[in-house]
């Protein structure tokens, strides 16, 4: 019995990875029409692994903002996989360097895939079938498609538009709740009033005070 | 330049992925951090939207357009209605707006 579970558990997380992959094509064509180049691209997918930090250094890149404030903005939506990666831990239970090599395969999709996990074999299961599978296939994906968006005229193809698509994808799943709807206009808000008289990148880092501003008034409140 | 922004956000993503992974599950039981860490991702990308699809460059700094982009965007909401799949979402946005371009 316990075999065949941890089979299935296995097969379900090389399909997410397969799912997940594919989309790392869209990430490298964006991410070359944003400025980074080949290698750039590729580098970022394998050192910070994290589709949504990727996109939005992309994004600040090519609105013309400093590296600076490119690195603050990934690295404030790299923070989510800290929660993950708190509440993967004791789950899976590793130490020492297996402990250091598991961390960077917590993301979305494998924190998603061990969370409801009732055994220490499921779970790492579950996380690393899930991880793995989509570690190779994202930064392969990343290459095929900075191989293939190089050269591409962003404004024709329309990869400029393609990163509002890929951001309002990665939001969709968390507008569940009436708060976050809120929450996501009243930063855009900030974002858009300060889009003309501060530097590139700034309003999306400013829209981030409303985070900690809401977070701060809705302690203690149940989830909407 | 756009070296340093990938080398710093890759490892520090890295170092944000070991952190959660290396303390313990208490830290979380401070509402305001907790809360705070979960509206985070919702803030950013909401406003990483509204810039990326209505700010351009333009001679006096960055402004304000409405164009193409919002096109896509649009069709881009309609097919994650339907519930179509991330990568379907995308090709949506590029396309709209490739095609209303050659309008």
């Amino acid at each position: 019995m316990a075999p065949a579970t941890t089979r299935r558990i296995v097969r379900d997380g090389i399909a997410v990875g397969i799912a997940t992959g594919t989309y790392g094509v869209s990430f490298g064509a964006v991410s070359v029409a944003s400025g980074l180049d080949v290698w750039q691209t590729c580098a970022l997918s394998l050192l910070a692994f994290t589709g949504a930090s990727q996109f939005a250094l992309a994004g600040v890149v090519s609105a013309g903002g400093t590296p600076l404030v490119a690195a603050l903005t990934g690295l404030l939506l790299g923070t989510r996989n800290t929660l993950y990666g708190i509440r993967v831990a004791p789950l899976v239970g590793w130490r020492g360097w297996r402990r250091v090599a598991a961390s960077h395969l917590v993301i979305d999709e494998s924190a998603a895939m061990t969370v409801t996990r009732t055994s220490r074999e499921h779970a790492r299961a579950g996380f690393l079938a899930t991880g793995l599978s989509v570690f190779v296939l994202w930064n392969l994906a990343t290459l095929v498609g900075a191989l293939a968006g190089a050269g591409l005229d962003p404004r024709t193809y329309g990869l400029d538009a393609a990163v509002g698509g890929a951001f309002l994808a990665l939001l969709w799943p968390r507008l569940h709740s009436s708060r976050h709807r809120v929450v996501a206009l009243l930063g855009a808000a900030v974002a858009l009033t300060l889009v003309s008289f501060t530097p590139s990148g700034v309003p999306v880092l400013a829209a981030a005070v409303v985070a900690l501003g809401m977070g701060y008034l809705t302690r203690g409140e149940d989830d909407a | 330049m756009i070296w340093l922004a990938v080398v710093g956000c890759g490892v520090g993503c890295y170092l944000l992925k070991l952190g959660g992974m290396s303390v313990p599950e208490k830290v979380l039981a401070h509402p305001v951090l907790r809360r705070t860490a979960e509206l985070l991702p919702v803030v950013l990308l909401a406003a990483l939207i509204a810039v990326q699809v209505l700010a351009a460059s333009g001679p006096g700094g960055p402004r304000l357009v409405v164009d193409a982009r919002l096109a896509g965007l649009l069709a881009a909401g309609v097919a994650l209605l339907l519930r179509a799949p991330f990568i379907v979402v995308v090709c949506v946005a590029a396309l709209t707006a490739a095609l209303l371009r050659l309008l």
